[in-house]
Formats: structure tokens, sequence, C-alpha cells
């Protein structure tokens, strides 16, 4: 009973996720297909999930998967399949530049690393825990009392994105069909 | 279940962060495609929203939660936007290549 108690714990579901998050992301960078890169993103979004989840930000967690699993990639999937790309030796570039930007995001890598692991955070007191904290109505009231106005702010924006996006998007007299 | 009580410590999630973080520059760097770099662009804002999160639990006033929220509406308009130019650039210039869309480099 205790083994599985310590199998189903937080802390190995937490490693668990993190492994699976950064393999998928690396799958992103090694995957030749764009297709391929896509649907593994989708995985990694789903982990992240996983990792809201853990951090009590439930809400959070299901508005990650409804937006960016749900609709950000299925635009990202249209619009390969649009583009009709090949996945061709052309994909990548060439070694050198490959190999620099290896390098490049390596030291990125540590030194964020380096740079977290001076930082003091505070432990999180477990006291001080509640289960409702993510939820709809904690957020929703936050929301509409101190973030009204980024809030309006965001409804503008998406209306000229969408005005941006159909203006981009409209097929002009001429025009094939693809 | 007494090793539950004991919350995971942030430092943990915001290696995972970094971590997203360094392989979504990789990703942007190394590919050459539009639509790959986009993606690159998506894993870092993701990496962002998880360091957000964490931070968020110290603090109860749910502002992290918040601004991780508003991150997300921004990576959508964007991403419709973005998407938009590059099937625009793809049907004037026959390419998502990002190297040969160069008619503004002489």
């Amino acid at each position: 009973m205790e083994f599985i108690d310590r199998i189903f714990s937080t802390q190995s579901l937490f490693w668990f996720l993190s492994f699976l998050t950064i393999l998928s992301a690396l799958m992103v960078v090694t995957s030749k297909s764009p297709v391929y890169s896509v649907l593994y993103l989708i995985l990694t979004f789903f982990c992240l999930s996983g990792h809201y989840i853990i951090l009590n930000a439930q809400f959070l967690a299901f508005v990650n998967i409804i937006v960016y699993a749900g609709a950000i990639m299925v635009l990202f999937l249209f619009v390969i399949m649009f583009l009709n790309m090949k996945e061709d030796e052309a994909e990548t570039s060439p070694t050198l530049i490959r190999t620099l930007a290896t390098g490049t995001a390596i030291v990125l890598g540590v030194t964020l690393v380096l740079a977290f692991s001076t930082v003091k955070v505070a432990a999180f007191n477990p006291m001080a825990f509640d289960s409702q904290v993510g939820m709809v109505k904690n957020l929703g009231s936050v929301l509409f009392r101190e973030y009204l106005l980024p809030f309006e702010l965001a409804s503008v924006l998406f209306l000229i994105a969408m005005v941006g996006a159909v203006m981009l998007g409209r097929r002009e007299a001429g025009d094939r069909h693809f | 279940m007494t090793s539950d009580l004991t919350p995971l410590p942030s430092f943990y999630f915001l290696m995972v962060a970094a971590a997203l973080f360094s392989i979504g520059l990789g990703v942007i760097v190394t590919k050459r495609n539009a639509v790959a770099v986009l993606i690159g662009i998506e894993l870092i804002l993701n990496a962002v929203n998880l360091n957000l999160v964490t931070f968020s639990r110290h603090d109860p006033s749910l502002r992290g939660q918040l601004f991780a929220l508003f991150v997300i509406v921004v990576a959508a308009a964007e991403a419709a936007i973005a998407l938009a130019i590059v099937l625009k650039t793809y049907q004037y210039f026959r390419t998502a290549d990002l190297d040969q869309v160069s008619d503004l480099k002489n």
C-alpha cells in the first residue's frame, strides 16, 4: 500500500510530467516534419497543464488545453496543410548554424539554471494552501474587480486581430483559388 | 501519503521552465521554416507562463495566474495574425523559408 502511495504521489507525478514535457519539447526540435512538431507541441501543452494542476491553477490548466491545444494548434495544422510543405532536407539550417544554435540554447539554459539556483525562493507554507484558489470563482472576482480595464482592452485586441486576419487572408480579385 | 503534504519546491518548476525556454530559443534559431519559428515562440511563451504560475503560489492576490491568462490571450491573437502573414508571404514568395524572404535586404 505504501508502495502504491509512493508511485502515485505528487513528487513522482511531477518527475514524470517534467520528463515528458522536456522530452516532447526536444522532439519538437528534432522532428523533421512540421506536422510532427506541432503534434509534439500539443503533448508538451498537455504536460504543462498537468504542472498547472500541481501548482493549484486548475482553471488555467483547462484554459491552456482549450486555447492552446484546441484552437492555436489547429490553426497551425491548417496553415501547415495550406502551405503544402514537404519534409525535405532544406527544412533545417546548415550544420554550422545548427551547432551554434544548440550551443546558444545550452548556454542560455545553464545561465538560467545558475541564476535560478542563486535566487532564494521562500518555501511554500503548506498551511496557506487553499484548494479553491485557482478556481473560476476566485479568478473571476479578481479579473472583474482589479483587471477590468485589461480585460476590455483584450476584447479590443481580439477585434483588431480578427479584422487583421480577415483582411490578410482575404482573396483579392485575380488571386487563384488554392 | 505523508510525502504529499510537503509541497514541491518552486525551484523544480523553474528548472522545467528554463529548459523549455532554452529549447524554444533553439527552435527559433535552428529552423528556417516560418511556422516552426512560431512554434518556438509558443514554447517560450509557455515557459514564461509556467514561471508566472509558479510564483503565483506565493501570492494570494492571484496576480501571477491572471497575468498568465492574459499571456494566453495575447498569444492567441499573435498566432492568428502571424499565421495570416505567413500565408500571405507564401502566396507572394511561393516559399515559407525565412532566409529566402529577403526583398528588403538590399
